[in-house]
């Protein structure tokens, strides 16, 4: 078996340079199929029947009208016996206890996608509408309604270290503040949905899925049939953001209906579905108290919070940078999620972290213009270098203090925070936050490297690709080793039919935790081909290399190409077989980052524009600049959408949701990003963390952008805006009321 | 049936916007007019469209819009269904040489008009200058969005061929994409306006 875990590069060709994505021309072609150009001979279309109210108790069920309806194929409904099951916890599959607007009462399939939506229209549901609570201040009220029957309040998740008691009798200035973020909506451009055909007792879902694994094994559940009938192909995704992390109810529905009908069904969900049904980031208050000495020290943190995870279970905290980020002694953090009735929440990009960082970062903004320190200075003061959560150990590698050093400077931070401008309708501010991940399953990952006889290469790994470039990556590794042209490595990925296990595209953890199997199994074909061309050329093993394509002994003589390696042509393949090891069992595995963020305030208009914004991130190993560039850029502009523009609004008299299409649910467009948005790789060299040196990209770009903008709203303007999304409205508010 | 259905309120008016539209384009029978949404199986009229320059001809239900012939009838599948609203713009395709989105165009409002997809801005088999620059700039991450961009892009660029950064923003500003890989797809279109001139 070859080592798990290679010693980490000291230097790379391939790894780590600007290489386009390798399914780019399939992409931008069109002949890239998702989920949702999966047409298949004979297919029919699905939709839903959903619960109208925040709260009801379906009463009666009429499908008679429906069933009449020209190409309506099939009608499922809490009356079919095969619908009998288990969802969420203590609910099934169309439940007649509706817990919030969107749950399923009955779903048809039909010819076509229209006679779909006649057939929804047809079908006649009677409901007892039932009293309902739309946020947490109301669900934490005495007498509310309940959601659940246990109570509105979740299992609280609490955490402590040293006496805040005693911290804040020692600090020199203690300040506290409630902030409030919004509830915010994932909305990938391409909607949920899934195509499931049987062939005999065998099911093929083409899922658009961050987890195939997961749907695979939650289809086998709730079909009860066995994993091995079951295969999930996620081949090309159009995004996720943790919305596709879970198991939904259209995946079961669209395999019910085709096993009914005996013929392929695909299901997609409508966008108002998507908003409504499958997953958001709660939204949530955060009481948080700091104190701090004179010189800068932090003496202790106290967080009590609450959020609004929905109707049926979720986990969810926003205290992990208060815990971990900085050095403080005592912490206390108590946080309770609550239950109201709306769809839901469901990890999103960092779930918890960027609502952690609103409190926290724009907390230590204020602490520093207490006592009269830089922000940036502050923040290097404070940092720690052990994990405070986890028994102190020592990260692998920690490249935050680089990040604030280094991202100030590009930023040209002293020069633009001295050139602040305050007087005018429009005023101008610049601000910072830091930020970090972390997310640790055990990595389990198995990559198979076949090399051909014409020296091409399949890659085979479980991951799917959400449009991170994992494709990409795992080919520059195999690149990388083996020398092998990019354009003859194809790789294939996320199908449980063909693929081995691969935890899922979630968590940063993909290239973190794959590309190491992969170059494991890349090794493994090296040290088989090395050994074929040892025999052939009657040279030591230890003598030969591997490069382009030959393989050759000292000063280049005797050589082979790897074509003409006998043993390989006899055989027609090599297999590598690739797995990793372990996580480091002494250290803590973070990536982290510093964001950095210029605006501008119209106080006439209460309107902010972002004008410049710069990311340092130390996520460990550049994989490809590119693609890690794109990633950090989509970080920054969710997190404009997070700080300006983007919050789901409930109906306080109906419970209903009132923005639920892109109109009034407004994610960042083109004119809302600036062109001058810069990505700082910090690259700390870890060669602690795993063979590859990579610790995670995708959340933690995310993580600081909305509390950097929100300080630059502060040093603008000198006003303390805690509530996100900073609306004109709200802008002109807060104005108004410091005019007096 | 709870008449607070909003659900019910938004079929009726997709409904009243089929008809009309299908008055203006072409002749259906009294029946489908009067039946309404519900008409029946086979009540369909003529279309005929020029998808990426060939002639098609289909027998459309009034209703059906252009992104759903595309997609589901013809199989252009590069054009993408994001919102079905008109909001997203994964759905732009050039009508006559216009950006439109097809998800809000109805099928015979399109007969007789040229329709170019996103297969239609190939060179052959290989990418266009468009595709090109979008490839090398990484102007896309999950590429959903993405036809839809190049769509925009191509018909920003037609009219403009140099175009500065406000006018590529605005020009895009209709296509919506949640990767956030924006500042790439300006970087994207620069490089396309560049391969244009170049003569690819």
């Amino acid at each position: 078996m070859p080592d798990a875990n290679p010693k980490p590069w000291t230097e790379t060709t391939i790894v780590g340079k600007s290489i386009p994505r390798i399914d780019g021309p399939e992409k931008l072609s069109g002949e890239a199929k998702y989920t949702l150009d999966q047409n298949l001979p004979d297919m029919l279309y699905a939709a839903t029947v959903r619960c109208p109210h925040a709260h009801a108790r379906v009463t009666k069920v009429d499908v008679s009208r429906a069933a009449a309806v020209p190409g309506v194929r099939a009608i499922l409904s809490d009356a079919d016996k095969d619908c009998n099951i288990p969802w969420y916890r203590g609910s099934r599959l169309f439940d007649p206890h509706c817990r919030y607007e969107g749950e399923e009462v009955a779903t048809v399939a039909a010819e076509t996608q229209q006679q779909t939506w006649d057939a929804v229209r047809a079908i006649e549901v009677q409901y007892e509408k039932l009293p309902f609570v739309s946020s947490m201040v109301d669900a934490l009220k005495p007498g509310a309604s309940k959601v659940q029957d246990g109570g509105n309040i979740v299992q609280p998740n609490n955490f402590s270290r040293g006496d805040v008691a005693k911290g804040f009798a020692e600090a020199d200035v203690v300040v506290e503040e409630t902030f409030q973020t919004s509830c915010l909506l994932h909305t990938p451009v391409e909607v949920h949905g899934s195509v499931a055909h049987w062939e005999g007792d065998h099911l093929t879902i083409w899922d658009s899925t961050q987890f195939p694994f997961t749907t695979q094994a939650g289809v086998a559940s709730a079909l009860k049939i066995p994993l091995s009938k079951v295969r999930v192909i996620a081949r090309h995704m159009g995004g996720g953001f943790g919305s596709k992390i879970d198991l939904s109810k259209y995946t079961v529905l669209a395999a019910l209906l085709a096993r009914k009908t005996g013929r392929p069904v695909k299901y997609c969900l409508s966008r108002e579905e998507e908003l409504l049904c499958v997953g958001n980031r709660p939204a949530h208050n955060l009481r948080l108290k700091a104190g701090v000495k004179k010189d800068g020290t932090l003496t202790a943190f106290e967080l009590r919070g609450n959020s609004e995870i929905g109707a049926y279970p979720a986990g969810d905290s926003a205290a992990y940078l208060v815990r971990e980020l900085y050095v403080c002694p005592n912490v206390k953090t108590e946080e309770a999620p609550v239950f109201i009735n709306a769809g839901q929440s469901r990890a999103f990009r960092a779930p918890g972290f960027p609502q952690s960082a609103w409190a926290l970062e724009q907390t230590m903004d204020t602490l520093a213009e207490k006592i009269g320190m830089d922000p940036v200075e502050f923040r290097l003061k404070n940092i720690s270098m052990v994990c405070g959560v986890d028994g102190n150990k020592p990260y692998t590698s920690i490249g935050l203090p680089q990040c604030l050093r280094e991202g100030a400077k590009a930023f040209g931070w002293t020069e633009a925070r001295a050139k602040a401008k305050r007087d005018g309708p429009i005023v101008r501010g610049v601000g910072v936050a830091s930020g970090m991940w972390g997310y640790l399953a055990p990595p389990i990952s198995t990559a198979i490297v076949r090399f051909y006889a014409d020296g091409s290469v399949n890659l085979n790994i479980g991951a799917a690709d959400l449009g991170t470039g994992t494709r990409t990556i795992m080919a520059q590794v195999v690149a990388e080793e083996l020398g092998v042209p990019m354009a003859q490595i194809e790789v294939e990925n996320a199908d449980t039919g063909t693929t081995q296990f691969s935890d899922g595209a979630g968590g940063s953890k993909t290239c973190m935790v794959d590309s190491p199997a992969v170059r494991t199994a890349a090794l493994e074909v090296k040290a088989r081909l090395l050994e074929m061309a040892s025999a052939q050329l009657n040279v030591p093993v230890a003598d030969l290399k591997l490069a382009g394509g030959e393989i050759s002994g000292p000063g280049g003589n005797p050589k082979v190409a790897v074509g003409r390696l006998r043993t390989l042509q006899t055989q027609r393949v090599v297999v590598g077989v690739g797995t990793r090891a372990p996580h480091p069992a002494d250290k803590a595995v973070r990536p982290f980052g510093t964001h950095f963020a210029e605006v501008e305030v119209n106080k006439r208009t209460g309107e902010v524009r972002v004008v410049r914004m710069l990311a340092a991130q130390d996520s460990g190993r550049v994989m490809n600049l590119l693609t890690y560039r794109n990633q950090v850029l989509g970080g920054m502009t969710q997190g404009i959408g997070f700080a300006l523009t983007e919050h789901r609004v409930l109906d306080a008299g109906t419970g209903k949701m009132l923005n639920r299409n892109f109109h009034d649910y407004k994610i960042p467009t083109a004119m809302d990003v600036p062109a001058d948005l810069t990505v700082l790789p910090i690259d700390p060299h870890d060669t602690e963390v795993n063979s590859t040196g990579t610790k995670g990209l995708g959340e933690p770009a995310l993580v600081p952008a909305a509390a950097a903008i929100a300080n630059a709203f502060y040093h603008a303007t000198g006003v303390r805006l805690a509530r996100a999304p900073i609306t004109p409205a709200a802008v002109l508010e807060v104005l108004n009321a410091k005019r007096g | 049936m709870d008449k607070g259905f909003s659900r019910r309120g938004f079929f009726n008016s997709l409904a009243a916007g089929a008809t009309e539209a299908a008055l203006i384009g072409a002749a259906i029978d009294q029946k489908a007019q009067a039946g309404g949404l519900e008409a029946p199986e086979g009540e369909t009229v003529k279309v005929v469209l020029q998808v990426n320059g060939q002639t098609h001809t289909i027998l459309a239900e009034p209703r059906w819009t252009l992104l759903h012939i595309l997609r589901d009838r013809l199989g252009f599948t590069g054009t993408k269904q994001g919102c079905e609203r008109g909001e997203c713009g994964a759905c732009t395709v050039l009508i006559d040489g216009v950006a439109r989105n097809a998800c809000l165009t109805l099928a015979v409002e399109a007969s007789g008009k040229k329709i170019t997809t996103i297969e239609g801005l190939m060179d052959g088999a290989e990418l266009g200058p468009v595709q090109q620059a979008f490839l090398e700039e990484d102007g896309y991450q999950c590429g959903f969005c993405t036809s839809g961009q190049m769509i925009s892009a191509e018909a920003l660029l037609r009219k403009t061929p140099s175009p500065a950064i406000e006018q590529i923003r605005e020009g895009l500003s209709g296509n919506l994409c949640r990767c956030g890989a924006y500042g790439h797809i300006f970087r994207a279109v620069n490089r396309a306006a560049e391969l244009k001139k170049a003569g690819r």
